[in-house]
C-alpha cells in the first residue's frame, strides 16, 4: 500500500513525460508538415501532452475515490 | 237430623226473632223519639244486615255441609256458633260403604300378598261355607292331582286373584258364586286349606297375620290336605256308593214288589171280573172263588210286601238323601260329581218308585171299583137269595140248579116275586132316572173331588219331580258352566302366572345382577385389600433391601468415583500439560519472526494445539480463532512493524491532505509542501481521550510512534486507525498486518492463560 503511491508517481511521471514528448513530437511533425514550422503546434502538442499526462495522473491518483454507479433496470 | 234442624230453626228463629224484637223495639223507640233518627237508623240497619247475614249463613250451612266446612275453616269462631245453632257436623251416609273396602287394604308387597291372600282366601271360603254355597265346579280328584302340581304357583297367583276380588267380595251379599267360581283353579288347594283350617281353627272372618310358611311346609301341608281330601272323597264315595247301592236295591225291590202287587191286583181284579161275569157251573165257580180267594190272598200279601218294600225303599232313599246332604255339607268340590250322580240316581229312583206306586194305586182304585161292583153284585145276589129264601125257604142258595126241584107254586111265587121285584126295580129305576141328574151331579162332584185330589197329588208329585229335574238340570248346567269358567280362569291365571313368572324372573334377574355386583364388589374390595397388604409387605421388604443395597452401592460408587476422579484429575492434568506445552510451542513460533520476514506459519503449532485440546471447546474455539493468514503465512513481529511504520510515517505525512474530495495533483503538491514545512514532535504521548484536534494526521502519527516505541502495538493500531483519506490508504497494509499480529498474539495469550489456568487447576497441591 505504501508502495503504491510511489508506483503511481512513477507511472504518472513517465506517462506525462511520454505524452509531452509525444506531443512535442507530433507538434513538431505538424508544425513541420502543416504549419510551416511555426512553434505553436509544438507548444500546443506539448501542452496537449502535458495536459493529458496531468489528467491521466490525476485520474490515477483519484481512482480509489471514484464511485462507479450502475444503472439497474427495474425488474418488472 | 230432623231434631237438629228443628233446633236450629228454633234457635235461629229465637235469635233472629230476639234480635228483630230488639231492632223492632229499637225502631219503635226511634219512631217514638224521632230526634236521634239518623245515626240510630244507620246503626239499626247495620245490625239488621248483620243479623240477616248470620242467619242466612246458618241456614245455608245447615243445608250445605261443604259451605259449612268452608265457613268453619275460614271464619274463626264460626264452629262454635254453627255448633250451637245446628249441632255437630253430621257424617255423610256415603262413607260407610267405603269403610269395609278401606278396611281391607290392597296388598302391595309380594310376601304380604301371599300372606294376606291366604288369609283372605280362607276367610272367603269360610264365608262360602257359612252361606252354604252352591256346588263348585266338578273338579274330579284326578284333575285335582294335576292341579296340585302347580299348586305353589297357584298359591302365588292367589295374590292376584285376591287383589281382584278383595274389593267387591266383602260388600257382595253373595260372594259365594263369584268366589266359588273364581276359586276354581285354586279350589283344591283352598279347599284343602279350608279343610285344614276347619280342622285347625274355626275362627271366622278376622284376618290373622299368618306367618309365611316355607315351601316344604306348604308342600307338606298341601300334600296332607290332598291326602285328607282324597280320604274324605273315598270315604264319601264309599258311603255314597253304599247308600246308593242299598237304596237302589231297596228301590228295585220296592219296584219289584210293587210290580208284583200290581200284577196280583190286576190278576185278582181280572179273576174277580171273571168270577162276576162268568156263569159257569158250580164246580168251576167254586174253583173260581177259590182262585179268587187265593188271588185275593196273593194280592193282600203282595200289597203288604209292596208296602213294606216301599217303606224300606223310602227309608233307603231318605238315608241316601241324608248322606247326600251330609256330603254336600262337607263342601268338597271333588265329591260334587259323585253327589250329583247320586242325586240324579236318587231322583230317578224316586221317580220310578212314584210311577210304580201311582200305577199300583190306579190298579188298586180299579180293583176297588171292581170290588165294589162285586160287592154290590154280591149284595144284590144275597138280597135276592134272601128274598128267594124268604119266599121259598127250602130252596138252597144255588138257585141255578133248582129249576127241576121247584113246584108250580113256588114257581108262581117266585115269578110273582120276580114280577114284584121287577116292578120294584122299575120303580127304583124310574126313581133313579129321576134322581139321575142329582146322583150324577153328586157322583160327578165326588169324582171331581177325587179327580182333583188325584190331580193335586199327581200335580204335586209331577211338580216335585219336575222341580227336582230342573234343579238337577240346573246343577248340571252350573257344573258345566263352572267347568268352562274354570278352564277360562285357568287360562287367564296361567297367563297371569306367566306374566308373573316373567316379572319375577326379571326381578330375580335384576336382583341377581345387583347381588352379584355387590358380591363381586365385596370380593374385589377384599381382594384388593389383601393384595394391597401383600404388596405393602413385599414393598417394605423390597424397600429395606433396596436401602441396604443402595447404601452399599453408594459406598462402592463413592469409592469408584474417587478413583475415577483421581484418574480423571490426572488425565486432566496431563492434558493441561500438553495443552500448555503446545501453547508454549505456539508462542515460540511467534518469536521466530525476524526483522523483515514474517514468522513461520503457525499452522503446525496451531494444529498441535488443536490436537492437544480436542475435548476442550474453549481451547478449540480459540485455536480455531487464529486468523487464516497467520496460519498460512505467519505473522510479522512487532519490531518489523515498527520499522515499517517509520517509513510509512513519512509517506503518510506527505499525503496528509489528500482525501476523497481533495485529491487533485495540486492538492498533492500542497500536501507535499505541508509535509516539508510542518514539523511535529517525533513522539508524543497520546492522551487518554482523543479530542477532535488530536485527529490531525501528524499528531496521530506521533502518538502512534510513541506507542510503538513503547511497545503498545494495539494503541498504535488504534491511533493509526483514526487516519482518514489517502493517509489511511497508505497505512492500510500496515494496519492489517498490525491487526493480524495483534489478533494472533491475543489468541495465543488467551490460550496460554487458559492453559496456565487449567494447569493450575489440575495441579494438585502436594
Amino acid at each position: 500500500m505504501a508502495d503504491e503511491l510511489g508506483r503511481k508517481w512513477d507511472r504518472c511521471l513517465a506517462d506525462t513525460a511520454l505524452k509531452t514528448v509525444t506531443g512535442v513530437g507530433i507538434g513538431i511533425v505538424f508544425s513541420v508538415l502543416f504549419f510551416k514550422r511555426r512553434t505553436w503546434p509544438v507548444s500546443f502538442g506539448s501542452g496537449l501532452g502535458l495536459g493529458m499526462g496531468y489528467s491521466n495522473c490525476q485520474h490515477d491518483f483519484r481512482s480509489p475515490y471514484l464511485i462507479h454507479g450502475r444503472m439497474v433496470k427495474e425488474q418488472s | 237430623m230432623l231434631r237438629v234442624c228443628l233446633r236450629g230453626v228454633k234457635a235461629t228463629a229465637q235469635k233472629s226473632s230476639g234480635r228483630i224484637r230488639l231492632t223492632n223495639v229499637q225502631q219503635c223507640r226511634e219512631y217514638t223519639t224521632g230526634e236521634s233518627s239518623g245515626a240510630s237508623r244507620v246503626v239499626a240497619a247495620g245490625l239488621l244486615t248483620v243479623t240477616g247475614g248470620i242467619g242466612g249463613t246458618i241456614i245455608y250451612a245447615k243445608w250445605d255441609h261443604k259451605f259449612r266446612a268452608a265457613v268453619e275453616k275460614n271464619v274463626p269462631y264460626s264452629e262454635w256458633l254453627l255448633g250451637l245453632a245446628l249441632g255437630p257436623v253430621s257424617q255423610d251416609s256415603g262413607l260407610p260403604i267405603r269403610k269395609p273396602m278401606e278396611s281391607i287394604q290392597p296388598p302391595s308387597m309380594l310376601e304380604k300378598q301371599m300372606r294376606t291372600s291366604k288369609a283372605k282366601s280362607e276367610k272367603k271360603l269360610k264365608e262360602t261355607t257359612e252361606y252354604g254355597a252352591q256346588d263348585s265346579g266338578p273338579t274330579s280328584p284326578q284333575p285335582a292331582q294335576n292341579i296340585q302340581e302347580a299348586s305353589a304357583e297357584a298359591t302365588q297367583i292367589i295374590s292376584a286373584i285376591s287383589e281382584v276380588q278383595s274389593i267387591p267380595a266383602p260388600c257382595d251379599t253373595e260372594p259365594t258364586a263369584a268366589a266359588g267360581d273364581c276359586k276354581e283353579c285354586s279350589d283344591p288347594n283352598i279347599a284343602l286349606e279350608t279343610a285344614t283350617v276347619f280342622q285347625d281353627t274355626k275362627s271366622a272372618g278376622t284376618a290373622e297375620p299368618l306367618r309365611e310358611r316355607s315351601a316344604e311346609e306348604v308342600a307338606a301341608r298341601l300334600a296332607q290336605q290332598n291326602q285328607d281330601e282324597k280320604d274324605i272323597i273315598t270315604s264319601l264315595s264309599a258311603r255314597l256308593d253304599d247308600s246308593l247301592a242299598s237304596s237302589a236295591k231297596a228301590t228295585l225291590q220296592a219296584i219289584g214288589a210293587q210290580e208284583a202287587a200290581l200284577q196280583a191286583i190286576t190278576q185278582h181284579t181280572h179273576k174277580l171280573k171273571e168270577a162276576m161275569e162268568a156263569e159257569g157251573p158250580s164246580e168251576e165257580k167254586s174253583t173260581q172263588w177259590k182262585d179268587l180267594e187265593a188271588a185275593l190272598a196273593d194280592r193282600t200279601t203282595s200289597v203288604n210286601d209292596a208296602k213294606t218294600a216301599l217303606v224300606k225303599a223310602n227309608e233307603a232313599l231318605d238315608s241316601l238323601k241324608s248322606v247326600i246332604d251330609k256330603s254336600k255339607g262337607l263342601k268338597i268340590t271333588a265329591a260334587r260329581p259323585l253327589i250329583l250322580a247320586a242325586e240324579e240316581n236318587l231322583h230317578k229312583m224316586v221317580v220310578d218308585l212314584d210311577k210304580v206306586v201311582s200305577k199300583v194305586q190306579s190298579a188298586e182304585s180299579e180293583a176297588k171299583i171292581v170290588a165294589q161292583y162285586t160287592e154290590l153284585v154280591h149284595e144284590a145276589k144275597q138280597q135276592f137269595q134272601r128274598e128267594v129264601s124268604s119266599l121259598t125257604p127250602e130252596i138252597q142258595a144255588n138257585w141255578k140248579g133248582l129249576t127241576g126241584k121247584l113246584s108250580t107254586d113256588d114257581l108262581n111265587a117266585l115269578i110273582a116275586h120276580a114280577h114284584r121285584r121287577i116292578d120294584q126295580l122299575n120303580r127304583e129305576l124310574a126313581e133313579q132316572r129321576v134322581r139321575e141328574q142329582i146322583h150324577m151331579e153328586a157322583a160327578l162332584e165326588q169324582q171331581r173331588a177325587e179327580d182333583q185330589r188325584a190331580l193335586d197329588k199327581a200335580v204335586g208329585t209331577a211338580k216335585q219331580h219336575v222341580k227336582e229335574e230342573a234343579r238337577l238340570e240346573q246343577e248340571r248346567k252350573l257344573a258345566e258352566l263352572r267347568e268352562v269358567i274354570e278352564a277360562e280362569m285357568r287360562t287367564q291365571l296361567r297367563r297371569q302366572a306367566a306374566a308373573h313368572t316373567d316379572h319375577v324372573r326379571d326381578v330375580l334377574k335384576v336382583q341377581e345382577q345387583e347381588l352379584r355386583a355387590e358380591a363381586e364388589q365385596e370380593l374385589s374390595s377384599k381382594l384388593l385389600a389383601q393384595e394391597t397388604r401383600y404388596r405393602q409387605l413385599t414393598q417394605e421388604q423390597l424397600d429395606d433391601f433396596t436401602l441396604d443395597m443402595n447404601a452399599a452401592y453408594a459406598r462402592l460408587k463413592g469409592v469408584e468415583e474417587a478413583i475415577d476422579s483421581h484418574v480423571e484429575a490426572e488425565e486432566e492434568a496431563r492434558k493441561a500439560h500438553r495443552l500448555w506445552l503446545s501453547v508454549e510451542a505456539l508462542t515460540y513460533t511467534l518469536k521466530t519472526a525476524s526483522t523483515e520476514s514474517p514468522s513461520m506459519p503457525l499452522e503446525d503449532a496451531a494444529e498441535a494445539v488443536r490436537a492437544s485440546c480436542v475435548e476442550n471447546d474453549f481451547a478449540l474455539a480459540l485455536a480455531s480463532a487464529l486468523p487464516e493468514e497467520s496460519l498460512k503465512r505467519g505473522v510479522y513481529s512487532e519490531a518489523s512493524l515498527r520499522a515499517r511504520f517509520n517509513s510509512l510515517r513519512s509517506l503518510a505525512r506527505r499525503v496528509a491532505l489528500i482525501d476523497e474530495s481533495h485529491n487533485t495533483l495540486y492538492q498533492y503538491f500542497l500536501s507535499y509542501v505541508q509535509a516539508a514545512l510542518l514539523f511535529e514532535k517525533q513522539q508524543e504521548v497520546p492522551p487518554t481521550q482523543l479530542r477532535s484536534e488530536d485527529l490531525d494526521p501528524f499528531k496521530l502519527l506521533s502518538y502512534a510512534s510513541y506507542c510503538l516505541e513503547h511497545g503498545d502495538l494495539e494503541l498504535a493500531a488504534k491511533l493509526v486507525n483514526q487516519l482518514r483519506g489517502e493517509a489511511r490508504r497508505v497505512v492500510e497494509d500496515w494496519l492489517i498486518e498490525a491487526r493480524l499480529t495483534l489478533e494472533t498474539r491475543q489468541v495465543i495469550s488467551l490460550l496460554s492463560a487458559y492453559a496456565n489456568a487449567v494447569g493450575l487447576g489440575t495441579t494438585q497441591a502436594p
